[in-house]
């Protein structure tokens, strides 16, 4: 085993960025808690799904969307052509982008209410900030899904 | 090496003054820090809402009675044990002890209850889903106030008839029933318990239900207090002049708290909490058992016969939204717990669900460090915040608490 090299120091030589690093990573999380989601969001509440086989409207019972209240909305639900989707089997799933995380309940879809309309139970949002819905829709014509953009 | 960490160090504290710097002397907020403060505010708190599972829940006369239960004694297995025992009303109804103890000791730090009215949840796991149900847990837990469900309509009949019956009607004739029964408990009230026939265990369930509705109908009106955040939130919301309300160093943690420090992830609205479940990596307690969290108190709350959707609710078909659409599994809901108002917690030491930390900078800092979770996955992560800002923070959350006061008297 040689002896003769110098202990492998060239790591530790830059542990005086560990400050400044840590630093610079703290402004970007402020920067990114108190920033408002990206400019270029569509916030639309009607949305085409994916694949184009379904058109999506979400109706909020209040606006602006309350904050840790328990919600129930009715979702429309049409072909391309405008004609109401009867009858349709729908899900209900969310969360928060910027956070990583899910919703904080499992909404459901408990009643069709006919011309392509359907009621949800059971929505929260528990904080504000951008929360993504992500609406799943069969039917015939096949299943695909559209996702919504909330700025609470 | 040495001196570069020595430079490095000075570039460090260079940059925080600079921040610093900029944090004082900017008492501008932006339009999202300003909505963010405001949504703070215990002004924001909306009317406290009916709860549909009980009916007495707004009763005065319930809630006299709640309160004379809250108090007594004779609700325990050896007379010494009362709610107020644990929650001490000169206390913000809490013990400031790491376990709560009744009877034995038990696995948790026992909660505050000033505005748990408006929590769907109750208990730091939030294994019961009104304060109702929550007030007959304790009640039977053999290390609280170690009674049962037929003592206690026993103590009612003798002590409470005439106050029960102006509430809830007259007390059934309970004379030729054991002194103790329960579905819960010891050998020989569980037998008791099954020696009796189902219209006895339904009455006897109807008055502990009862119990706890007069309870709750006390506890709603614990509510927090207006604090000297709310006054600087509101000033800066009414566009006042918010001069000297806060100190620069409380306003440099309002700025990270709503900011880089990230607590408004959970720690939102007029509570100061989202009212949900999060595992943020606390440490487990030492000498305790194995403590999953949310994870295990779903199907207790499920088969709870006094939750929102059983027969001793007052409830209808379409109330308990919160129960009925409950998330209910989940990676992240293992090891979380219930993040807890804000509102007087710096005289609430010591904190989280165990009282593992014992003061409010270990708490700080525990956030700032974010430690691997002893089981599941930690939501947090690192914030690099200094120890300046640590300590802006704390002084922030020392705002929290009303002026001059200490506890949450009713």
């Amino acid at each position: 085993m040689p002896k003769s090299s110098p202990a492998p120091k060239s790591p530790l030589r830059l542990l005086w960025l560990l400050p400044v690093l840590l630093i610079g990573v703290g402004g970007f999380k402020v920067a990114a808690m108190l920033q408002p989601p990206p400019s270029d969001l569509d916030l639309s509440l009607t949305q085409a799904t994916e694949q184009g086989l379904y058109i999506g409207t979400l109706e909020p019972s209040a606006s602006p969307i309350p904050v840790g209240q328990i919600l129930t909305w009715t979702v429309a639900v049409t072909l391309p052509d405008g004609q109401p989707l009867e009858h349709a089997d729908l899900s209900i799933d969310g969360g928060m982008p910027q956070h990583g995380h899910g919703l904080p309940t499992e909404p459901q879809v408990t009643e069709d209410l006919g011309g392509g309309r359907y009621r949800v139970e059971g929505l929260k949002f528990n904080m504000p900030g951008w929360w993504t819905i992500k609406l799943s829709v069969s039917a015939a014509a096949g299943t695909d899904s559209a996702t919504f953009n909330l700025s609470l | 090496m040495r001196a570069s960490l020595v430079v490095g160090g000075v570039l460090a504290a260079t940059a925080l003054a600079g921040w610093s710097w900029f944090t004082l002397s900017s008492p501008v907020w932006s339009p999202a820090e300003t909505k963010l403060i405001a949504s703070l505010s215990l002004s924001t708190l909306p009317p406290l809402p009916p709860d549909p599972s009980n009916a007495v829940g707004d009763d005065p006369a319930a809630a006299a009675l709640g309160r004379a239960l809250f108090f007594d004694t004779r609700l325990s297995g050896n007379g010494q044990v009362a709610c107020a025992s644990c929650h001490l009303p000169d206390k913000q109804f809490q013990d400031g002890t790491p376990l709560a103890s009744g009877m034995g000791q038990t696995n948790r730090r026992t909660m505050p209850i000033a505005g748990t009215a408006y929590n769907p949840w109750l208990f730091w796991d939030g294994r019961r889903d009104s304060q109702w149900s929550q007030a007959l847990g304790p009640l039977e837990s053999a290390v609280e106030h170690g009674t049962d469900r037929t003592q206690v309509a026993h103590v009612i009949a003798a002590a409470y008839a005439v106050d029960y019956e102006a509430v809830f009607g007259a007390v059934p004739d309970l004379s030729n029933l054991a002194e103790h029964a329960s579905p819960l408990g010891s050998d020989a009230a569980r037998a008791s318990w099954a020696a009796l026939s189902e219209a006895e265990r339904d009455a006897i369930n109807r008055i502990f239900a009862n119990v706890g509705k007069a309870i709750a109908a006390f506890e709603r009106t614990i509510l927090p207090q207006p604090t000297r955040f709310d006054a600087y939130a509101d000033a800066l919301t009414a566009g006042h002049d918010t001069t000297g309300l806060l100190t620069p160093t409380e306003l440099e943690g309002l700025r990270l708290f709503v900011g880089k420090g990230e607590c408004t992830k959970c720690h939102n609205g007029p509570l100061l909490t989202d009212q949900h479940f999060h595992n943020t990596g606390v440490p487990a307690a030492p000498g305790l058992p194995a403590d999953s969290g949310r994870i295990d108190a779903i199907a207790q709350v499920l088969a709870d016969p006094f939750n929102c959707l059983g027969i001793y609710s007052d409830a209808g078909p379409t109330d308990c939204a919160e129960l009925r659409y409950m998330d209910r599994e989940g990676h992240d809901l293992v090891r979380a717990y219930k993040s807890p108002s804000l509102r007087g917690v710096t005289e609430r030491a010591p904190f989280m669900h165990a009282g593992q930390l014992g003061t409010l900078a270990a708490v700080v800092r525990h956030y700032n460090e974010a430690p691997a979770a002893p089981a599941g996955h930690s939501e947090l992560e690192p914030l690099a915040m200094s120890e300046a800002e640590l300590a802006a923070l704390e002084a922030f959350l020392g705002t929290l608490s009303e002026a001059g006061s200490e506890g949450n008297q009713p």
